[in-house]
């Protein structure tokens, strides 16, 4: 079974969630854990993996023979991205903006173009006891990480249960690291911007047929958990967990240190939702 | 007129809410932009009067009709998206416009679609003029969108001889950020004092490095971690980053959240007197 943890806005508490669930369902079952926010990667940073390899992902670019070449300008109409622009003895790459799709070495009559790869990020590999942990890394000035979350995806195997942290927002990276999922656990915060956000991630959800749960982060049980509360009523879409407001809980988080490793109490909460999950999965299937 | 863009690598440290307040102690002399095209938050605190609203076209799609298909397989063969299945159905997620296989098709049957990826707007606020936009869930092309937000915000600030441009970002460090950043004046990071803060830090600085804009940091809930605090001073004293401001955690803030309003509008206590200093300190001097 694959979950991805997600939520429309960052900062929600999506790897607090997905590294404590993985830590309190590995005591039982064998987990992957594989965080796709290649952007801002985190979860190393509360797993503490034991990194055991680096690989380059990269994607491919064009390179043209300048021999070859007689500069009829069709590369560059072919490419939906702009990436080449031809002048009257020059053509130019902007390498920033190939999405990698080979049309102008496809087409190009004259056999000019042929790809080299050009690397955006590390895919890290390692184990955090018995976890077997992977995440992306992408090259800071990368545009694309779609590619990177794709790679990392590639490693899922047969595990009892794998574990996606997804980067935040709505868009195409998180679609990739959503993709093949069986199920899908919202992170929000009782604050309108949470709403908001979660509202988002649900039509995304509906959009992908993907099952999912909602976990309402740093409850005071307030004002705004009321709407949350019955925006998920009218959506159809169950609250599994609200982890309430925790000084103990932010301190351990800003340390680095996972709550289910440290606080009994908080294990518990993570077992359960672990728990309901697979149960929520079941029953939607 | 110059541009100061709000990012901060990791999502949840505040931009937004330090935005919302700079759009106001900017006094009407500031154009907005939420270029947070994913998950646009910054018009739920602006109460904002919607001007206009345009379709944002950036991409196209592939269209594949079956009775003119032979099943040749080309297309599959070279899409590098996996976008058509074993049965030559076009998966509209994985599809990214390249145009590759309509090109290709020996028997013209696929042809390439218009997508509208979602509106942008121009609206009114109390402060001034926002751009902003909502990009439609699992769309791509968010750094085209925050390009063309940006561009109409120059225009609408050069025309109004407005001083700032004022751009709320998006988490991350990919290609929204990149839009956000690339040709600005002068970037403020927020951050947290938490591992995760300090770890995205490095890499959203890293970025801004790579586009050379200069940047300053604030640390925001800077009291909730005394040592990760500390190592973020330290870690921008060694890159000779100035730390604008240390704003500790204040319970005005959420609570002008709560009610979705600017802090500097629901407070006159310490918090706004903190992003008061903040603002001067950024806007007057630069990084």
């Amino acid at each position: 079974m694959i979950i991805a943890v997600a939520s429309g806005k960052g900062g929600t508490g999506k790897t607090t969630v997905a590294t404590n669930l993985a830590l309190v369902l590995a005591q039982k079952i064998k987990v992957q854990f594989l965080d796709c926010d290649v952007e801002e990667p985190n979860a190393h940073l509360f797993l503490k993996p034991e990194l055991k390899s680096a690989e380059p992902v990269s994607i491919p670019v064009p390179q043209v023979d300048r021999e070859r070449c007689n500069y009829c300008g069709l590369c560059a109409e072919v490419c939906a991205f702009n990436a080449l622009m031809v002048g009257k003895e020059t053509v130019l790459i902007f390498e920033q903006l190939c999405h990698g799709c080979g049309g102008c070495a496809y087409f190009c009559p004259e056999k000019a173009i042929k790809e080299t790869s050009r690397p955006i990020g590390l895919l890290e590999r390692g184990a955090a006891r018995e976890i077997s942990f992977v995440h992306g890394k992408l090259n800071p000035g990368e545009a694309l990480a779609p590619p990177l979350i794709k790679a990392v995806k590639q490693t899922i195997a047969s595990f009892d249960l794998t574990i996606i942290d997804a980067p935040p927002g709505g868009s195409c990276p998180v679609v990739e690291a959503l993709q093949g999922s069986d199920y899908c656990l919202l992170v929000t915060e009782p604050t309108p911007f949470g709403l908001n956000d979660l509202a988002i991630a649900v039509e995304l959800l509906k959009k992908l047929h993907l099952p999912g749960g909602v976990v309402i982060n740093r409850s005071l049980g307030g004002r705004g958990e009321e709407s949350i509360v019955s925006y998920c009523r009218n959506e159809r879409i169950p609250i599994l967990l609200k982890m309430p407001w925790d000084r103990e809980l932010a301190s351990l988080y800003a340390r680095g240190e996972p709550a289910a490793a440290h606080l009994p109490a908080w294990g518990e909460l993570f077992a359960g939702l672990g728990r309901q999950i697979l149960e929520d999965e079941r029953r939607a299937r | 007129m110059e541009e100061i863009v709000v990012i901060s690598g990791k999502g949840g440290t505040g931009k937004t809410t330090l935005t919302a307040s700079f759009a106001v102690l900017a006094g009407g002399e500031a154009v907005m932009v939420d270029a947070d095209v994913d998950a646009a938050n910054l018009s739920l605190v602006l109460t904002p009067q919607q001007l206009e609203s345009h379709p944002f076209i950036a991409s196209r799609r592939a269209v594949l009709y079956r009775e003119r298909c032979t099943e040749c397989a080309l297309c599959r063969e070279l899409c590098r998206f996996d976008a058509i299945s074993e049965s030559y159905q076009v998966d509209p997620l994985s599809c990214e416009g390249c145009t590759v296989c309509s090109r290709a098709c020996p028997e013209e049957a696929i042809v390439m679609a218009e997508v509208v990826s979602g509106h942008w707007f121009l609206s009114e606020t109390p402060y001034g003029k926002l751009i902003h936009a909502r990009l439609e869930v699992a769309e791509e092309n968010s750094g085209k969108l925050v390009t063309l937000l940006r561009n109409r915000a120059r225009e609408l600030a050069a025309a109004e001889e407005k001083k700032y441009l004022l751009i709320d970002g998006p988490p991350g460090i990919g290609c929204p950020v990149i839009a956000s950043l690339s040709g600005a004046a002068r970037a403020l990071i927020v951050t947290e004092p938490t591992v995760a803060g300090l770890h995205d830090l490095q890499r959203v600085l890293a970025v801004c490095r790579h586009f050379e804009v200069p940047a300053a940091v604030c640390i925001n809930r800077c009291d909730l971690d005394k040592d990760n605090a500390r190592a973020i001073e330290a870690y921008c004293n060694e890159e000779s980053v100035k730390v604008a401001a240390k704003i500790p955690f204040y319970r005005e803030v959420t609570e002008a959240l709560v009610q979705g309003k600017p802090v500097v509008s629901y407070t006159r206590g310490p918090a706004a007197g903190d992003i008061v200093n903040l603002w001067q300190s950024i806007s007057a001097n630069g990084c």
